[in-house]
């Protein structure tokens, strides 16, 4: 009956929304009066999972999960769910868990709730808090069937530290082959990526041109942030798809979300609104974004930006 | 190569959003519905399988009578043929139930789905479809090419992208990247006459529960005034980001 929870990893280290999600389901598991199981897949240590409420790690080690792969990496899961009789699944929001969630649900027959931002209102009947409507709304919604999985935002719940014994158990569940063979990955692995980042610095067209970028990152450099930009600049070549953040771009949930050169259009606002803390550094005083940020500097991006970044080296050489 | 998109029939990406009947109800009222915009995507994707690889485009939405005007626009897109599943959208397992009920009736090669929907931004039905019909699936899709019965497929992941091979029958969640924004189609006054035309076909759901049911909904609170910090004085804002907003 144990809460369980898939925590992700990363060339055998947990990502951080791993444990966040771990910190998500003890606080579920409380409510329920039950433990916390987590499945780990190909991780060497799973020690640090007991930092965070876990009573117990399935830890499964198999050479198909290599790469991951939706279909093979659900049906593990499905498997851990089924060993432990568990009723609650809690998975992240990274594009992995996101795209092995449904297949899970299937598998299950377990209703799911993605994007969840706090811990169920009530446990019976099982109600949660969603995003919808591009973080223009919420949704109260309630799971009727008996397995239930929920996708928790990313850093809406944070990390919280509950220390207890950790038992660990290898696992071996079967998984068949995989319709789907990955070829190559392209990715920066020196860099934060949107999904994981506690800070996003974004910037706009404001910025006049991909040429101008350098200070973007610098910034970026200095907060140990990602970078992300508008619509209208992915759309002009300026910077990667990958990057453009917004309604129809990646959503961003970060701690500190910091704007530059962009307008706020009511579709870029609606896909970075989950953020906590907005900053907007624009010349223009009448732009939207004003209205929706939380700090605001009215001045030149090419002026305001390096000081910010000067001012910023300082105060982290001061802590 | 026979082609299905699903549309989902959602508020106008600069809707406000507002509820009724209080607040358990989505307010229609004064709304612009469009095509789903990651559905859209898919859509002008398949559109370009059509006119190089002869490829025939059908589209699938379930919901009420008055989504219809969305699959005309579909079809004035240039979709072959339109089908509507008539029953409410209610949650995301039973919308891909019904669409897996009119896929297993009538098979098809490639099924394009939105990653999520604007609206409910569930993100499940490619997934579930996929997982009920037991086909290939690669999510958040922003590349594909199919030749024969293989397809490569671009995925974006965090941080970057991944390229796949896989084998149809295959089910993708697409988004922008599948095609370029200025590749999506506008409809022209001839493509809107010969949608009239077009085949549009209703069929009746099945029995299908919901798994997930919406009690209420919430907007945020009110944002309070931003707080100007001076372009001379960023010692300012580093010092509210640190003691106030506690943020770096």
């Amino acid at each position: 009956m144990s809460v369980l929870v898939y925590t992700e990893s990363e060339q055998g280290t947990f990502k951080k929304a791993a444990l966040e999600v771990a910190s998500y389901a003890k606080a579920v598991a409380n409510q329920l009066g039950t433990t916390v199981t987590a499945i780990t897949i190909n991780v060497d240590d799973a020690s640090e999972l007991g930092n965070y409420g876990v009573d117990k790690v399935l830890n499964v080690t198999n050479t198909q999960l290599q790469s991951f792969n939706a279909n093979g990496y659900a049906e593990a899961i499905k498997q851990a769910a089924e060993k432990e009789a568990s009723k609650v699944i809690v998975v992240s929001s990274s594009a992995d868990s996101k795209y092995l969630a449904p297949l899970l649900a299937v598998g299950l027959n377990a209703g799911y709730a993605s994007n969840v931002i706090e811990t169920p209102a009530s446990t019976s009947p099982f109600t949660v808090k969603r995003t919808a409507f591009t973080n223009k709304a919420f949704e109260i919604s309630q799971i009727n069937t008996e397995i239930k999985i929920i996708g928790v935002s990313n850093n809406s719940f944070g990390l919280v530290e509950n220390s207890g014994n950790l038992s660990t158990e290898d696992f071996s569940p079967s998984i068949s082959d995989s319709g789907i063979k990955v070829e190559s990955v392209d990715k920066a692995t020196d860099k934060v990526t949107i999904a994981d980042a506690e800070i996003v610095v974004s910037a706009g067209r404001g910025l006049k041109g991909p040429e101008n970028w350098g200070m973007v990152e610098e910034l970026a450099d200095v907060l140990g942030a990602a970078t992300a930009c508008s619509k209208p600049v992915s759309d002009l070549g300026w910077r990667p798809h990958s990057e453009h953040v917004g309604q129809t771009g990646k959503p961003v949930a970060s701690n500190l979300y910091i704007a530059i050169g962009i307008s706020g259009a009511i579709q870029h606002l609606a896909g970075i609104n989950a953020s906590k803390v907005k900053v907007v550094i624009n010349t223009d005083a009448e732009a939207p974004f004003f209205k929706a940020a939380d700090y605001g500097v009215v001045g030149d991006a090419f002026e305001v930006v390096p000081q910010l970044t000067e001012k910023l080296k300082t105060f982290k050489a001061q802590q | 190569m026979k082609i299905l998109v699903c549309i989902s029939h959602v508020p106008d990406t600069t809707s406000k959003i507002n509820f009724s009947e209080g607040d358990t109800k989505f307010d229609t009222n004064g709304v612009q519905f469009v095509i789903n915009p990651n559905d859209e995507f898919g859509l002008t994707r398949a559109m370009w399988f059509k006119e190089k690889q002869g490829a025939h485009v059908t589209v699938i939405n379930v919901g009420g009578a008055e989504t219809e005007p969305t699959l005309r626009k579909a079809l004035a897109i240039g979709a072959d043929a339109a089908i509507r599943v008539n029953a409410m959208a209610s949650d995301g397992f039973s919308v891909a139930k019904q669409l897996a009920n009119v896929i297993k009736d009538d098979t098809y090669d490639l099924v394009i789905a939105g990653r999520e929907s604007i609206d409910y931004n569930g993100g499940m039905v490619p997934g579930m479809i996929a997982g009920l019909t037991n086909a290939n699936f690669v999510n958040n899709c922003i590349g594909l090419e199919v030749d024969g019965t293989s397809a490569k497929v671009i995925r974006e992941i965090d941080g970057g992208k991944e390229t796949v091979s896989t084998t149809l029958p295959l089910v993708i969640g697409g988004q922008k990247g599948l095609v370029e924004e200025s590749d999506l189609k506008i409809p022209n006054m001839r493509g809107i006459m010969m949608a009239r035309q077009k085949p549009l076909t209703v069929v009746e759901p099945i029995e299908a529960g919901a798994e997930t049911t919406s009690i209420k909904f919430e907007k945020p609170a009110p944002k309070g005034a931003v707080k100007l910090v001076s372009a001379d004085n960023l010692d300012e804002l580093v010092s509210l980001l640190h003691n106030e907003a506690k943020v770096i």
